[in-house]
């Protein structure tokens, strides 16, 4: 079966990934390489990743998720998370994945300004 | 929810269905929208530790009940190589692949009750429950 794509929308120079189902290992995998594939290709300055629709993240997806924002950091490319439900939050915290380095914002809004703050304050995109 | 419930993993894709039918079973048992996430999160941290270690097995859930109380029993089985040294494994951060080492100690603080057997060799069952509160 081919792993499942998730869309990646580029709205000015911020790039939105809203994951609306459940993703198995492979498509999570192909997640990271498309969007920082799409990040490279695009100048992207910044990247809002939305879980609203998420109602399991288990270690695997928060490693992933931890992984793609130092990856995207790497490239100069700030990442928000979004959208965590209260169930998401609480199983993660018990797990032991804090994600301490993972910017979040309560929902995709407060996302957007949050990421439209960070971009103006680092002009050239770099942070 | 009177009889118990399978499924059998083969590929990452299992680990999801094995997750989906827990989270299912939970619901159904009446359990809260917190402890569906636990018991489902729980699950497939157990599945997807059978895919990276054994290759195949199954996750079997049912409902329990002790006293007056209900819950939900998690049974994961293997024939995979087994678990040499389970203190080792229980630890946080402990890990022989590409996981962070929390699948195993993770699980047992999403559940209630949480044992391992094992037989190098042989296999392992994990046997997790979790009560309705």
């Amino acid at each position: 079966m081919d792993s499942l794509r998730i869309p990646i929308l580029k709205i000015g120079d911020i790039l939105i990934a809203s994951i609306q189902v459940a993703l198995h290992d492979a498509s999570a995998v192909q997640f990271k390489d498309d969007l920082l594939q799409k990040i490279h290709d695009t100048r992207a300055r910044g990247v809002i990743i939305d879980l609203t629709a998420l109602d399991v993240v288990d270690s695997f997806i928060g490693r992933l998720i931890a992984d793609i924002a130092a990856m995207a950091g790497l490239m100069g490319t700030r990442v928000v998370l979004t959208g965590l439900q209260p169930a998401v939050a609480i199983t993660l915290v018990e797990l032991g994945l804090e994600l301490p380095r993972v910017l979040t914002a309560l929902n995709l809004e407060k996302g957007l300004s949050m990421m439209q703050r960070l971009t103006e304050e680092n002009g050239d995109g770099a942070v | 929810m009177a009889q118990s419930k399978t499924a059998v993993i083969r590929s990452d894709l299992d680990i999801v269905i094995a997750r989906t039918m827990a989270r299912d079973a939970a619901k159904a048992l009446g359990f809260g929208a917190i402890d569906q996430a636990r018991i489902a999160t729980a699950v497939s941290e157990l599945a997807r530790n059978i895919f990276l270690y054994a290759g195949t097995g199954t996750v079997t859930v049912k409902e329990v009940e002790k006293n007056t109380r209900k819950g939900i029993e998690i049974v994961c089985e293997d024939q995979g190589p087994g678990i040499t040294n389970i203190d080792l494994v229980m630890q946080d951060g402990y890990s022989t692949s590409r996981g962070m080492g929390m699948g195993l100690p993770g699980a047992k603080r999403l559940m209630d009750d949480f044992s391992i057997r094992s037989q190098e060799g042989v296999g392992t069952t994990i046997t997790c429950r979790k009560w309705r509160t």
